[in-house]
């Protein structure tokens, strides 16, 4: 009998087991794997309970749990196990457990939504400032390669790499651009601060008004 | 009062400033809640203070629930989350079944149960213990999919997994419970399959 691409075939024998009923439309045994013929009808079986199985696997499993002793007697197993698991019982947390919550989310206000808080525009300017970066690096990087070298080796890479113009960093690291960098950063700092004083101040007004 | 209104009706009246409307969303998920934490702690006082977390930052956040996925779905993710948080503050072991350490810990889990195997258990207890005798991981995905009934995509989107992942997990996970069963409950697993 065909199934879409599975073929069931009655066998005479008992000895070649389950899986030697289930053939392929050229009538080659499917699976001959038999170390693995029970976790293979396990997985098949789950499946099937789960409804996972496409239409034609579907009517082939029909069929041999009608038709095989062995197949049915493994899909009643499993499905009395599905049926334990679906029926185990939930833990139940103590009588006063709604109230404790509700106790606990009245000292809360729910947060504004993240989207509403995270500016879109200071994420694109980020990624804008990071895409032209690289883009500007990479345009340097290859403007300096010299296309037209043959057999360059890596001392030649390496003595090109020296001829180029050295970009000194040493007159930035003084004494008093750290000293400027450090401040910028204290005030930036501070001003975060105040906004978020500012803002929790805000927050507690709102609070006292809900509550009055 | 709320018994008839879906989850988003619930949500969109908190939102608004009905916040004892919350409490029945509190009502329908707490056993769920409840249930998944102690997957993951043994301890019932651990496990409701978690639960009371896992509310409270739903609440907290209850705006960003965009409502693309149900709202279960949500609110397992911040369960799984809060829940390997607080065992990482107590430095108690998030186990996996790879470590060593959580096979000592099974073992010894499954001697204690070998020692009450006398008194006879009803099926679903049955169930119950053979899942704690499970690896958190196991027995976190047996029962977001068989008690929480979540679908292996939206189990997915809870584990941070892809769906397919998800099957083969729960495929091994019940392998090992039924493995759990028949080793600890014998005689109630030869009694169900009446043999």
């Amino acid at each position: 009998m065909r199934y879409g691409k599975y073929m069931v075939i009655k066998r005479e024998d008992n000895d070649s087991g389950i899986w030697s009923e289930l053939y392929d439309k050229n009538g080659q045994p499917l699976k001959i794997n038999k170390m693995n013929e029970q976790e293979q009808i396990e997985d098949r079986l789950w499946n099937y309970i789960d409804g996972l199985s496409d239409p034609a696997e579907k009517s082939v499993i029909d069929q041999l749990i009608t038709a095989n002793i062995e197949w049915r007697r493994k899909y009643h197993e499993l499905l009395e196990v599905h049926q334990l698991m679906s029926d185990a019982p939930l833990d139940a947390p103590s009588m006063r457990f709604t109230k404790n919550v509700m106790e606990e989310i009245a000292k809360y206000q729910i947060a504004p939504a993240t989207k509403n808080y995270i500016n879109k525009r200071v994420i694109w300017g980020i990624s804008i400032f990071f895409l032209v970066m690289i883009t500007g690096f990479l345009i340097y990087g290859f403007s300096q390669i010299n296309w037209n070298a043959e057999n360059t080796t890596s001392t030649e890479i390496l003595n090109q790499y020296n001829k180029l113009p050295k970009f000194d960093w040493s007159k930035f690291m003084t004494n008093t651009y750290t000293n400027i960098f450090m401040m910028i950063n204290v005030v930036l700092g501070l001003i975060l601060l105040d906004m978020y004083l500012q803002h929790k101040k805000e927050m507690r007004a709102k609070n006292l008004e809900t509550k009055n | 009062m709320y018994t008839g209104l879906t989850d988003t009706e619930i949500i969109s009246r908190v939102l608004k400033g009905d916040q004892r409307s919350f409490s029945a969303l509190v009502d329908r998920y707490k056993d769920y809640v409840f249930t998944l934490v102690m997957r993951f702690t043994d301890i019932r006082e651990d496990a409701e203070e978690i639960s009371q977390d896992i509310f409270v930052k739903a609440y907290r956040c209850l705006a960003d629930f965009r409502g693309d996925s149900k709202f279960s779905t949500w609110l397992y993710t911040i369960v799984r989350t809060t829940s390997i948080t607080f065992l990482r503050k107590k430095k108690l072991p998030t186990t996996s079944l790879d470590q060593e350490n959580t096979l000592v810990q099974l073992e010894n889990r499954e001697s204690s149960f070998n020692a009450n195997l006398v008194e006879k258990k009803s099926r679903q207890s049955m169930v119950k213990e053979a899942i704690q005798l499970l690896s958190p991981d196991d027995a976190h995905v047996i029962t977001l999919f068989y008690q929480a009934e979540q679908s292996l995509e939206e189990i997915g989107t809870i584990l941070g997994m892809e769906p397919n992942t998800v099957k083969v997990k729960l495929h091994r996970a019940r392998i090992r419970l039924k493995e759990k069963m028949e080793k600890n409950f014998s005689h109630e697993v030869r009694e169900i399959h009446g043999d």
